[in-house]
């Protein structure tokens, strides 16, 4: 079985986790930007940050032969301190052009405030000027809901922003329906506690299809599983769905989404 | 194998495994759900929001209707829809509360 792990923060996991994930399968990784769980002090904590996504994490991959993709921005978490979003904000054409960036992302809302509003509104700015893909975070628990239907509208509300070139993350069983509607990609996240389970995430596939939709481990610094995509093949495999089935959702899908960044490559598998 | 459609439930018989597979797994989620509902209870907090949230969540298996995950999680989220003016610097909870009744 092959796959791709479109959302995994790698920066937060062990080599042993690369090795296990290359071990079941997976052809490439894409690591999104995101609070690293403590709120850096200051745009040069940025810095290091975006150098680690774009030279450190790609050479730490490639020790097991897996592609390291990567997805740059503020984190809605930290957009509130509007000055020093503008400050980072300001550093990201820096890293742009560099080979292993898909797009701009994780961006999106947090507690859903006005603040984390004008953020966002920017990054989308920033995707439209450089023509990159968008990868969007979906607030948590109780703020998903409203905040789903936020960013789709300010997403809506920019003629230029093509929606399939829009993923919309985090998705669940209240949310995934408006967000394909309005023809955007859709990421369900496989996470303990919160977001999706394997089997609610392949109730999700059979009620909504299988198009524009991936599905992702978001691993982190959090209690995560790294290997939560490979292992939800296996609840497909007890529905009894073929493995080309599973290849479209596991491999298929994120290829197509991803094949719109000129800098990603088909994985050889 | 094709995915069932939405409207015409899986003939198959691995729809059968369904049950044989998860019954057991989630009959045992539904008794921590009551066995939390009746532990807040014995400790005297059964009045915070969240349990009542939970309480008012829960009615939606017994309805009958369809699309019960759905229900609920729309049932803990929040209903405006404006963005808050200013952030309260705490994280999620979980559900909802009206800044009215706090
Ligand atoms: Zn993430």
């Amino acid at each position: 079985m092959r796959y791709i792990e479109p959302h995994g923060h790698m920066v937060s996991r062990t080599t042993n986790d690369y090795q296990a994930m290359v071990t079941a399968g997976c052809a490439a990784v894409c690591e999104p930007a995101f609070w690293a769980g403590f709120d850096r002090g200051s745009a040069d904590g940025f810095r290091d940050y975006y150098r680690q996504l774009t030279e450190y994490e790609p050479a730490r991959a490639a020790k097991f032969k897996l592609p390291h993709y990567c997805w740059l921005c503020l984190n809605p978490k930290e957009a509130e301190d509007l000055s020093l979003a503008a400050d980072v904000l300001a550093m990201i054409p820096e890293f742009i052009d560099r080979p292993n960036v898909l797009g701009i992302g994780e961006i999106g809302l947090n507690r859903n405030t006005r603040n984390e509003m004008k953020v966002l509104e920017q990054h989308i700015e920033i995707a439209v000027k450089y023509d990159q893909l968008i990868l969007v975070h979906t607030p948590h628990l109780e703020d998903k809901l409203k905040g789903t239907k936020l960013i789709v509208d300010l997403l809506k509300s920019h003629s230029e922003v093509k929606p399939e070139r829009v993923i919309i993350d985090h998705v669940e069983e209240h949310t995934i329906q408006h967000v394909l509607d309005q023809g955007f990609w859709a990421g369900i996240t496989l996470y303990p506690d919160s977001k999706s389970s394997p089997p609610r995430a392949v109730d999700m596939l059979e009620i909504c299809g299988r198009e524009r939709i991936w599905l992702n481990s978001a691993c982190d610094w959090g209690i995560s599983d790294p290997l939560a995509v490979p292992k939800t093949a296996i609840e497909m495999r007890q529905r009894g769905y073929d493995p080309e089935f599973i290849d479209q959702i596991l491999f298929q899908n994120p290829v197509r989404f991803l094949s719109q960044c000129p800098n990603f490559s088909v994985p050889v598998t | 194998m094709q995915p069932p459609q939405p409207d015409s439930p899986s003939a198959d018989p691995t729809a059968q495994a369904l049950v044989d597979d998860s019954f057991v797994p989630v009959r045992a989620k539904l008794i921590e759900v009551a066995a939390f509902l009746d532990r807040v209870e014995r400790h005297g907090v059964d009045d915070d929001f969240r349990c009542q949230a939970l309480n008012k969540a829960a009615q939606v298996l017994l309805d009958g209707e369809p699309e019960r995950a759905r229900r609920i999680l729309e049932s803990l989220s929040d209903p405006t829809t404006e963005p808050d003016e200013v952030s309260t610097g705490k994280p999620a909870v979980g559900a909802w509360q009206d800044p009215a009744s706090q």
